[in-house]
């Protein structure tokens, strides 16, 4: 059997609702479905890139601490330094006034022992004095034998 | 179609509306509707192999054209279920994802000239053969009663068969025993206007856009002459504006019966 006029309007038909579908229904699925294939690309791209900026971002934190490493100890060496400087200081200080304690005590010892040394020889001479006076038996005029007693006390 | 509709338009639509089924039950229960189910299996295996096909290619990457199109539809149903029903998809997804394309598929069979498959058919000596198998209410209460026993599933799954008995029982009115009666009769109407309200819809869009398409192609054949050509013209042109509205009403219809049957579905989970 032939396809007959009823069968051609529907074909007709047909091809024009074809058409429509093609011009106006499916450029709108064809839109979405590349609006999702850029999406779907930008979303990949975006990650790959954030990858590529967190592996430099990583390198870059390695560096910083790196520097940040090296400035510690430097800090660390310079605080030694300034700490030896210090403990130097103070030890030649210490030494300084320990000689200077020692040389003041030593300065004393021995003006005690001049003062000492001094009284004893009065004290000696007063003594030969009055032995010589209790000799003599009389009173030696200190006054008149000054210059003897003296020269007495000097040789003792 | 047996060449020109000799006994003017209504024969041409009574024949149009005759299921092929087998010589040798006729009328009987057994009188098989075989176009819609050779249609219906048709396209519900080129779904299948289609999305599966897509699926199995599938790249993390950028999707190729048809890959991104699968996608849009799985994520929109996917969205549809994930708004409605708020548990495991793993079940309800598919299922909704089949409901859809699939009732789309075959309702786009309304679109193909309604003569077209007929008169290739006749070529094989079939005489009858109707396309649309969600015209035909065998298909589509075959498949709001398998929502229907879904729904009935996952109410027993969801809260267990004493759980279900006494909801069924004692929703919406009460706990007092003479109150049973009531409360049962009242949710068997409401389970049973499910499947029937399904069915009932998807079929009469379906049924009366094929006869619409009738009706019109019947000015095809209106007469001789000058105002035969007119009535042809006329012809061509409301053939293509009720197919394009069409392509609407089997989008809308298809997407009604996805998201009936996640309601359904949903609302089984749901207690009272």
């Amino acid at each position: 059997m032939l396809p007959n006029g009823t069968l051609i309007g529907e074909m007709i038909s047909f091809a024009i609702l074809i058409w429509f579908s093609v011009h106006f229904i499916w450029p709108h699925i064809n839109k979405a479905i590349e609006e999702r294939q850029i999406k779907i690309a930008e979303g990949l791209n975006a990650a790959e890139r954030a990858h590529a900026e967190l592996k430099s971002a990583d390198v870059k934190v390695a560096g910083e601490i790196k520097q940040a490493r090296l400035q510690a100890s430097e800090i660390i060496d310079k605080a030694q330094q300034q700490a030896n400087q210090i403990i130097e200081k103070a030890r030649g200080e210490v030494v300084s006034e320990i000689n200077r304690l020692k040389a003041a005590a030593q300065d004393d010892i021995a003006s005690m022992a001049q003062r000492a040394r001094d009284q004893l020889r009065e004290q000696v001479g007063a003594l030969a004095v009055q032995g010589a006076s209790k000799i003599v038996q009389r009173e030696v005029d200190a006054s008149t034998h000054k210059a003897l007693l003296d020269q007495l006390a000097a040789e003792i | 179609m047996a060449s020109e509709p000799q006994g003017g338009l209504t024969e041409y639509i009574q024949h149009h509306l005759q299921h092929l089924t087998p010589h040798t039950s006729e009328g009987g229960f057994w009188a098989v509707h075989v176009d819609s189910i050779t249609v219906s299996l048709a396209l519900g295996v080129m779904f299948c192999l289609w999305f599966w096909l897509k699926a199995r290619k599938a790249t993390a990457g950028v999707p190729s054209k048809g890959q991104a199109f699968v996608e849009i539809v799985l994520e929109f149903v996917d969205g549809q279920v994930k708004d409605v029903f708020h548990g495991d998809r793993r079940v309800l997804g598919p299922l909704a994802l089949t409901v859809f394309v699939w009732v789309f598929l075959m309702n786009a069979m309304d679109l193909l000239p309604v003569d077209l498959i007929p008169w290739i058919t006749e070529k094989f000596g079939i005489g009858h053969f109707r396309a649309v198998p969600t015209a035909d209410t065998s298909m589509t209460f075959a498949m709001s009663i398998t929502v229907f026993l879904l729904i009935i599933f996952y109410s027993f799954k969801a809260k267990g068969f004493s759980g279900y008995m006494s909801e069924l029982f004692t929703a919406p009115f009460g706990k007092h025993p003479l109150l049973w009666l009531p409360n049962f009769a009242l949710n068997l109407v409401e389970l049973l206007s499910k499947p029937v309200s399904l069915a009932m819809r998807l079929f009469g869009n379906m049924y009366a856009g094929e006869l619409v398409f009738m009706l019109i192609a019947g000015l095809f054949s209106a007469g001789a002459g000058l105002a035969g050509w007119a009535l042809y013209g006329a012809g061509i042109i409301g053939y293509t504006v009720w197919g394009i509205f069409h392509i609407l009403i089997i989008s809308i219809q298809a997407f009604i019966f996805m998201v009936l049957t996640i309601v359904y579905i949903s609302m089984a989970h749901d207690h009272h």
